[in-house]
């Protein structure tokens, strides 16, 4: 399976050349996405393969990569999963990209480097030392770079590509130096020595900061989020999904495999920083997110919040294991991956139709939407089972991840170890607000784009879109019922997953049938979303049919009432900023820094009334920007070197020598 | 056999004394105000008027619109299902966990927040900002509240917690006032009762839920008044089943012990409706602003109540 799943990557590189030596011609947009729809779909089927397949890992061997170290690929479970993870999107989102990306005005700046994005992100997670991983971790940073620079004429995509590079390279930088570490002072940088290399403590720890920071900042950890809200929507809306649904679980993965897998057991204090930084990812990713009026942007803040769940997953995880409950550390872990499995299809699905959404109307400032319900029935119906979704309701699969996780954190009360009593309930609390407040955000969304009256022309004339772009949203809108209510299948692939990596542990969720949810035991918890969904049928239809055939079943139109004095211009509905405004009231002044000024002309005085509110990132605000303003510092004072003399020059050189040499000479 | 029999009588003894709770308080507060009031079969005939109308739809109203009020009334119809008010074993009861609980309740808010948005009116905007506000911080306090429970009887399944508090010596715990409280305070926010929103009122301003369900007649505001109703039942019968479980019928009762289970259930009721009724005649309202104050003590005292159970376990 290997070896197929590695032609097929072969395959996205040669697509990307012939796309390339194409250029504008219109073979090279269907050759592009067919491609990319058929090397995904090869790759999907070969993962899932792959993981029913039992057996030891297959391994492969390339004959590129350092001359003293030959490219190793390998795929075990934990790849495998990610794989089909990054593949089932990838496949989705050509399909979608096949029509939306037919009227890219510029193909030749999206076609050459899109099959290359999804090469690199494949081949990620089939690496099996660090040289062939972090090649391919910039292959994928730099081609989604390039897409991000696609609308390169608007001003904010290129401060957006530029924030981008700066920070992927940051954190590709950190997570060499990771590698470094792991790999130790004879450098073997294949994963299989680096497995069998104990560290020290305190080189361990920082392996978790450096990991935590490089393969965090891909993910949209706070405070390293900072680039993802500006890049992933600047990009096509298909790309985007891919970014904001698969690149950052591409970046768990980095964390999965190398804090669960490389680095050995973990020490007691590290599974609170990483809940810890699971929480305040999760609960200001969501704060954010409601501020936004953007649409793109709002899903891309999402992305932070669902990141912050899945490490708190992976926190709980690494922390439960080290105190030895090994059973909840197990729980811990199969919620995290099972999460990143649904973000991965809600937040394709949201993206896709948020792109559905901009194709119709070319518009992605929700307060110049509204009423597409009507003219988007199908694109508004998917993404209403999305928003629910991603808001963690029942009978959907975003609930079963997070309810999962709930169940992991309640098992904190077993724990011994103070710090993780106190943090646990704390982490807890943030997980719920932040579920609490996803689901204020989506009503906001879902409301003011596709409910109520159009507020502009754009939203007054739109249209479906077409066949091949609903046909992802209809597949990943399925998916997302089907995997709450029947998640057993997903529980499966995942159990020898998380016995692998976490082998002291029993079988994880162990009661669990096709029918019922059952994590820890019958008498301690159970959901099943298959009875919420056939009981809520049932009664709804007994209720529908009793009340039409014992009551009344006419039904007639009139004008809308709103208390006697209906208002027919649409700038009387309530907007994105007017629906968050008590949010904005209670936690503004705190978390953003919000500013509300209202500009009241005098009387007589015949100007309209001015309203303004200004939301700052504090992360932005408070780190970047006095980083940024150092760097400009230091590299003004610097530029003098620049016009030096040759002597001058000389002299430095000589300097830099020396003290090289002695530092040489001290640590020897 | 049993669980289905005991089912079917909870889903109809729900349905069936919701109208007849919400006349009780309404009852209540006017002899408290020294009015006669409506009588206590009022709400039935109100809601069987509503049911024979006919609906009247705005013009620009979706699918949308007219799917959610069945959808509404059937999520909290099925929470109230999954409570065990008078006895154990319900055929239901494994379905959710207090949590799911809470989150089918949320799902059910999150249509009707919709609902109220697809006219595209003004109050329909403010009462579904406004609610889902309310929403963002009550839901935390009930998972808060959640925690403090599964920290004392290590389960979140709601027959295991009653059973356990009904065969444990549980005793009279600081914690367990401070998580009652709490609860208090978000069926209190949860219900759109005085002093978080007011039930009665016909000042547009002030509205949070009447805003929501201003666009509705006919069947469609039947059904979402009695899903109101319903779900003062579910909060009442989930405080008592949570922190007054006895009476309840355990697994293995039988004839009479349901009988019990029923008359003690009835009286909880009861004795609730009139509290509630106490309660909302001696407070004045908040305004929504200072909602966020109230439901953040809500929060805290929640949290409160977790942290003590660490700090100690006698507590």
């Amino acid at each position: 399976m290997l070896s197929l799943a590695g032609g097929a990557i072969l395959a996205l590189f040669i697509l990307s050349l012939l796309a390339l030596a194409l250029a504008r011609s219109s073979l090279a947009h269907h050759l592009v996405y067919g491609g990319s729809f058929a090397a995904s779909g090869v790759l999907a089927g070969a993962a899932l393969f792959g993981l029913g397949h039992s057996g030891p890992a297959e391994t492969l061997t390339l004959p590129i990569g350092l001359p003293w170290l030959s490219g190793h690929l390998r795929l075990d479970l934990l790849s495998g999963y990610f794989l089909l993870v990054v593949n089932l999107l990838a496949a989705l989102a050509s399909l979608f990209g096949w029509q939306y990306g037919r009227h890219e005005k510029e193909p030749q700046r999206v076609l050459p480097f899109y099959p290359l994005f999804l090469a690199g992100m494949s081949l990620v997670v089939v690496a099996d030392d660090a040289f062939i991983f972090l090649l391919s971790w910039e292959f994928m940073s730099l081609s989604s770079w390039l897409l991000v620079l696609a609308a390169h004429e608007e001003m904010d995509a290129r401060r957006a590509a530029y924030v981008y590079v700066v920070m992927a390279c940051a954190g590709t930088i950190l997570l060499l130096l990771a590698f470094g570490l792991l790999a130790g002072a004879n450098g073997d940088y294949s994963f299989a020595a680096m497995r069998t290399h104990r560290l020290s403590p305190l080189l361990a720890a920082g392996v978790l900061a450096l990991t935590l920071a490089g393969a965090g900042s891909k993910a949209g950890l706070v405070p390293l989020h900072v680039w993802l809200p500006l890049a992933h929507p600047a990009a096509p809306s298909h790309v985007s999904a891919l970014m904001s649904g698969v690149m950052t679980k591409v970046a768990i993965y980095a964390l999965v495999r190398i804090l669960f897998d490389l680095v050995g057991p973990p020490q007691s204090w590290w599974g609170v920083v990483v809940l810890l930084v699971g929480g305040i990812t999760a609960l200001l990713g969501v704060l954010y997110a409601l501020m936004q009026h953007d649409l793109k942007r709002l899903l891309a803040y999402h992305t932070v919040e669902n990141i912050g769940i899945i490490v708190i997953g992976l926190g709980l995880s690494l922390a439960f294991r080290a105190e030895g409950l090994a059973a909840l550390a197990a729980l811990a872990l199969a919620a995290a991956l099972f999460h990143v499995l649904n973000h991965a299809l809600f937040k394709s699905l949201l993206f896709l139709g948020s792109g559905a959404v901009l194709t119709a109307t070319g518009e992605r400032d929700m307060e110049r939407l509204g009423g597409l319900i009507h003219r988007m029935p199908v694109t508004a119906f998917t993404f209403l089972i999305g928003s629910a979704a991603i808001s963690a309701l029942p009978p959907f699969n975003g609930f079963v991840s997070e309810w999962l996780t709930f169940q992991a954190i309640l098992g904190g009360a077993l724990s011994e170890t103070w710090v993780l009593k106190f943090a646990v309930p704390v982490v807890g609390a943030a997980l719920a607000l932040a579920a609490a407040l996803a689901a204020v955000c989506f009503v906001k969304a879902f409301g003011v784009v596709f409910l109520g009256r159009p507020r502009s022309d754009a939203a007054r004339d739109a249209h479906e879109v077409g066949r091949v772009m609903l046909a992802p949203l209809a597949i990943l809108a399925a998916l997302c019922v089907v995997l709450g209510v029947l998640p057993s299948g997903v529980i499966q692939l995942l159990r020898p997953l998380v016995t692998a990596l976490v082998p002291e542990a029993p079988v994880p969720l162990e009661g669990t049938s096709w029918l019922m949810l059952i994590p820890l035991g019958l008498e301690r918890s159970s959901y099943s979303g298959f009875i919420v969904l056939v009981s809520v049928a049932l009664l709804a239809g007994t209720l529908v049919v009793a009340i039409h055939r014992l009551a009344s079943d006419r039904v007639r139109r009139g004008a809308a009432w709103d208390c006697g004095f209906p208002d027919a211009r649409p700038a009387t509905q309530y907007t994105a900023s007017s629906f968050a405004q008590p949010i904005r009231r209670i936690f503004g002044s705190v978390a953003f820094g919000a500013r509300e000024q209202v500009e009241m002309p005098e009387p007589g005085d015949v100007r309209p009334a001015r309203f303004e509110v200004a939301i700052g990132d504090p992360a932005w605000d408070g780190i970047y920007a006095p980083l940024a303003r150092l760097v400009a510092f230091v590299a003004g004072k610097l530029n003098a070197t620049q016009f030096l003399t040759i002597r001058r020059y000389l002299s430095l050189m000589f300097a830099a020598l020396v003290l090289l040499l002695m530092l040489v000479a001290v640590s020897q | 056999m049993r669980a289905i029999v005991l089912e079917l009588l909870q889903l109809a003894l729900t349905v069936a004394l919701a109208p007849l709770l919400t006349g009780l308080v309404r009852f209540v507060k006017a002899r408290l105000n020294g009015r006669r009031g409506p009588s206590l079969i009022q709400p039935y005939r109100d809601v069987i008027r509503l049911l024979h109308k006919d609906v009247v739809l705005a013009e620009n109203a979706s699918w949308l619109f007219r799917v959610s009020p069945y959808l509404i009334f059937t999520a909290v119809w099925l929470a109230a299902a999954i409570v065990p008010t008078f006895a154990v074993g319900l055929v239901l009861a494994p379905t959710a966990d207090l949590i799911a609980l809470v989150a089918l309740l949320g799902s059910a808010r999150f249509l009707l927040a919709l609902a109220a948005m697809d006219v595209g009116t003004s109050f329909g905007g403010i009462g579904a900002s406004r609610e889902m506000m309310i929403a963002s911080l009550a839901e935390p306090a009930m998972l808060m509240v959640t925690f403090t429970m599964a920290l004392l009887v290590r389960t979140t399944s709601l027959p295991h917690i009653a059973e356990f508090v009904l065969t444990h010596d549980v005793g009279i715990r600081v914690s367990l006032g401070l998580a009652l409280v709490s609860l208090m305070l978000v069926a209190i926010a949860e219900n759109a009762r005085i002093p978080v929103d007011n039930p009665a009122t016909h000042l547009e301003l002030t509205m949070v839920h009447e805003a929501m369900v201003l666009e509705y007649s006919g069947r469609h505001l039947a059904l979402v008044e009695g899903a109101s109703m319903l779900k003062l039942v579910l909060y009442l019968s989930l405080i008592a089943c949570l922190f007054v479980p006895w009476g309840l019928a355990l697994e293995a009762g039988d004839g009479r012990a349901i009988a019990i289970g029923i008359a003690s259930y009835l009286g909880k009721l009861a004795a609730g409706g009139v509290l509630l009724g106490v309660f909302e005649t001696s407070i004045a309202k908040l305004r929504v602003f200072r909602v966020g104050e109230f439901l953040g003590g809500a929060l805290l005292l929640a949290l409160l109540a977790a942290v003590f159970l660490y700090v100690s376990q006698g507590l």
